[in-house]
C-alpha cells in the first residue's frame, strides 16, 4: 500500500478527527497525572485559544478589527466574582457569557454603523471607559478598591475552561460553514454588495459579535479564582485585547485550525520564557509580528497550504514528466 | 470666582498646549500616510527618555538635547515608513486591507519599542530638574517648565500649521492627504512624501516627548498612556485634522481641568465618554467635513 495513499482528504479528515479526539481524552485525564503546575499551564493556553478562536469568529472573517476582547474578558472576570461569592461556579460561569452577550448586542447595536478603523478606536475606548468606570464606581460607591475572588479548586477550573474551549471550536466551527459565516465573508469582501445581495449586515453583524462575546465573557468569569484579588487594572488588562490578535495574525486566519495553533504556541512559550526573560521576549514578538505580516500574510496556517500545494504541484510536476518519458 | 475660573483655565491650557503637540503627529501619520499609528506614545517615551540620557549622563543643556533627540526620531520616522509601511503598502490587495496591516504593524512596533525601552533604561520614572521656579497667575501657583512647554507647544504647532499651509512642500503634503495616487500623477513623489509625513510625526512625537521631560516624570511604560489620549483629541478634532487636533487639545486640556476641580476621579471617565459618544454620533469629528 502507497504511504501517500493515507493523505487523501477523506483521510486526513479522519486522521484529524482521530487526533482531536486523543487532545480530549488527554486534556480529560491530565490531572490524573500531571501536577497542578501543568493543571494551570494548560489552563492558560486553553484560556488564550477561547479569546483568539472567538476574536477570529468576528473579526476575521469581517474585517473589523475589535479590541473590545479585554472589555469582554474583564466584565466576565467581575460578573463571575460578583456572582460566585453567593452562587456555585457555574452559575457564575453561565452569567459571565449571558451578561457580556447583553453587552456585545448595545454596543453592536450602536457602534456597527462604524467601519473600518473607527470600529477599532472605538472598542479600544470601550476597555478604558469600562476600567474607569468601574474604579469609579468602586472608590466612590462600593466603598472599596478592588475585591477578593471567591476560591475555587484548580482542577473545576481547568475542566470549565476544557468544556468552554470545547463549545467555542465548535461554535466558531460551525459558524464557518452555516450561512452565517458566508453572510459574514461577504460583509468582509465587500459590505455594500452584500447588502444589495439581501445580507441583513447589522444583523448578521451584531449577532456574530454578541456570541463572540459569550466566550470571552465565561472565559473571565472562570480565570477569576485564579487572580485570587482582582482590580479594575488586573481584570481590565489591555494584553487580553492584544494577544488574542497577535496570535491569531500568527497562526493564520484563513484556516480554521490557525489561529488555535497560534494562541497555543505563543502562551506556551509565553509562559515558559516570560518570567525570565520578560523584555527580551516581548521584543522578539514584536519583531516576529512585524515579520509575519510582512512576509507571511496567511499566518503559518497559511504556510503550512502553500506547503501542501507546492508537494502536490511538484507531485504532478513528476507524474506528468514520468508520462512523457513513457510516451516517447 | 473669578479667581477659580482663572485657575481653572489656566491650566486647562497648560495641560491642552501637551495634548495639542501629542495629538498632532498622530493626526499628521493617520491624515496623510494612512497609518493609525498606536505606537505613537512609544515614540513620544522614547523622545522623553533620550532627551532625559543626555541631560543627566551627558549634561546636555534641555534645549540643545532637543536638537539632537527630534531628528534622531525623525529619521526613525522616515525609515520606518521607507521600509516598512511602504512595503506593506505594495503588498497589500486593498487600501482597507494597507490600513488593517499598518495598525498591526503598530502594535508589533509598541511591542518593539517598549521592550527596547525597558532593557535599555529599565522601568523607573525619572526626572530631571528644570525650570522649577514658581510664577504667579490669578491667585495660584504655577511652574516655569509648564508655561514654558505650553509657549513650545503653541509656537511648535502654529509653526509647522504654517508650514503646511504656506510652504511648497505643505502643499505636496496636503495633495498626498487628498488623493496620493493623483498627487502622484501631479509629479509629487510620494514615496518621499509619505515616509515624510511619518517622520514628521514622529518629530511632532519627540517634540511632546520633550515637553513631557521638562514638566512630569517620565519612564518607558509611559507610552500607552498619551498614545490613548492622542486618539481621543484626534477624534475630538477629527481624524486627520492637522488644526482639529491643535483645537482639540485645548479643548480636552480645558474639559479636563473643568472636571478635575469638580471631581478629580470622573476626568479619564469624562474623556472616554465624550470619546465614545463623539465617535458615535459624529465620527468625522467637531472639525471634520
Amino acid at each position: 500500500m502507497n504511504i501517500a495513499t493515507l493523505f487523501t482528504p477523506r483521510n486526513r479528515k479522519v486522521f484529524a478527527a482521530a487526533f482531536l479526539l486523543l487532545v480530549l481524552i488527554f486534556l480529560a485525564t491530565l490531572p490524573l497525572y500531571g501536577g497542578s503546575y501543568y493543571i494551570l499551564v494548560v489552563t492558560t493556553i486553553l484560556m488564550y485559544v477561547v479569546l483568539t478562536v472567538s476574536w477570529t469568529m468576528f473579526s476575521g472573517p469581517t474585517g473589523y478589527m475589535s479590541l473590545a476582547t479585554a472589555a469582554f474578558f474583564g466584565v466576565g472576570i467581575y460578573i463571575g466574582t460578583i456572582v460566585g461569592e453567593k452562587l456555585p461556579l457555574l452559575v457564575a460561569v453561565a452569567a459571565g457569557g449571558v451578561g457580556c452577550f447583553i453587552l456585545a448586542l448595545l454596543v453592536g447595536l450602536v457602534t456597527l454603523r462604524l467601519r473600518g478603523i473607527y470600529f477599532a478606536i472605538f472598542t479600544f475606548g470601550l476597555l478604558m471607559f469600562l476600567s474607569e468606570l468601574i474604579l469609579y464606581l468602586e472608590i466612590n460607591i462600593w466603598g472599596s478598591r478592588g475585591r477578593h475572588v471567591f476560591p475555587a479548586s484548580d482542577e473545576a477550573v481547568f475542566y470549565v475552561m476544557v468544556v468552554i474551549c470545547v463549545a467555542t471550536l465548535l461554535t466558531a466551527y460551525f459558524i464557518r460553514r452555516s450561512r452565517l459565516g458566508l453572510a459574514m465573508q461577504s460583509i468582509g469582501g465587500n459590505e455594500e454588495a452584500a447588502a444589495h445581495m439581501g445580507v441583513n449586515t447589522t444583523r448578521v453583524k451584531v449577532l456574530t459579535f454578541a456570541i463572540s462575546a459569550v466566550f470571552m465573557g465565561a472565559a473571565g468569569a472562570i480565570m477569576a479564582p485564579s487572580l485570587i484579588y482582582i482590580d479594575p487594572f488586573i481584570a481590565f488588562n489591555m494584553r487580553y485585547s492584544f494577544m488574542p490578535v497577535l496570535m491569531a495574525v500568527f497562526g493564520g486566519m484563513g484556516q480554521f485550525y490557525g489561529p488555535v495553533i497560534g494562541a497555543a504556541i505563543f502562551s506556551y512559550t509565553e509562559r515558559m520564557l516570560r518570567l525570565e526573560y520578560p523584555y527580551h521576549y516581548m521584543l522578539t514578538f514584536g519583531i516576529i509580528l512585524i515579520l509575519v505580516i510582512l512576509f507571511l500574510p496567511g499566518g503559518l496556517a497559511g504556510l503550512i497550504q502553500k506547503l501542501q500545494k507546492a508537494r502536490v504541484i511538484s507531485k504532478l510536476w513528476n507524474r506528468g514528466k514520468e508520462e512523457q518519458h513513457a510516451n516517447t | 470666582m473669578i479667581e477659580t475660573i482663572l485657575m481653572i483655565a489656566i491650566s486647562g491650557l497648560l495641560t491642552g498646549g501637551i495634548y495639542a503637540l501629542v495629538s498632532m503627529g498622530l493626526s499628521l501619520q493617520y491624515g496623510v500616510a494612512r497609518v493609525l499609528n498606536i505606537a505613537h506614545g512609544e515614540f513620544i517615551m522614547l523622545g522623553a527618555l533620550i532627551i532625559w540620557t543626555l541631560c543627566i549622563s551627558f549634561g546636555i543643556y534641555p534645549l540643545l538635547s532637543l536638537a539632537i533627540s527630534a531628528p534622531l526620531l525623525f529619521g526613525i520616522g522616515f525609515l520606518l515608513h521607507r521600509t516598512l509601511f511602504t512595503s506593506l503598502k505594495t503588498r497589500a490587495p486593498s487600501p482597507a486591507a494597507v490600513e488593517g496591516n499598518s495598525l498591526l504593524a503598530a502594535f508589533g512596533l509598541i511591542f518593539i519599542i517598549q521592550n527596547i525601552a525597558l532593557l535599555n533604561w529599565g522601568s523607573l520614572s525619572r526626572s530631571y530638574p528644570y525650570l522649577e521656579s514658581v510664577v504667579w497667575l490669578g491667585g495660584t501657583a504655577f511652574r516655569v517648565n509648564r508655561l514654558v512647554a505650553l509657549a513650545i507647544a503653541v509656537v511648535g504647532g502654529v509653526a509647522f500649521y504654517l508650514f503646511l499651509t504656506r510652504s511648497r512642500q505643505g502643499k505636496a503634503i496636503r495633495a498626498a492627504a487628498q488623493d496620493p495616487a493623483t498627487a502622484g500623477l501631479m509629479g509629487i513623489n510620494i514615496n518621499w512624501v509619505l515616509p515624510l509625513c511619518f517622520g514628521l510625526g514622529a518629530f511632532l512625537a519627540g517634540l511632546a516627548g520633550f515637553l513631557l521631560s521638562m514638566s512630569t516624570t517620565v519612564n518607558a511604560l509611559m507610552g500607552l498612556r498619551y498614545t490613548v489620549i492622542a486618539l481621543i483629541v484626534v477624534v475630538v478634532g477629527g481624524l486627520g485634522s492637522i488644526p482639529g487636533s491643535f483645537i482639540g487639545g485645548f479643548i480636552l486640556g480645558i474639559i479636563g481641568s473643568i472636571v478635575n476641580y469638580w471631581e478629580p476621579t470622573l476626568v479619564l471617565p469624562a474623556f472616554y465618554a465624550i470619546f465614545m459618544l463623539l465617535i458615535l454620533v459624529r465620527p468625522t469629528g467637531i472639525f471634520g467635513k
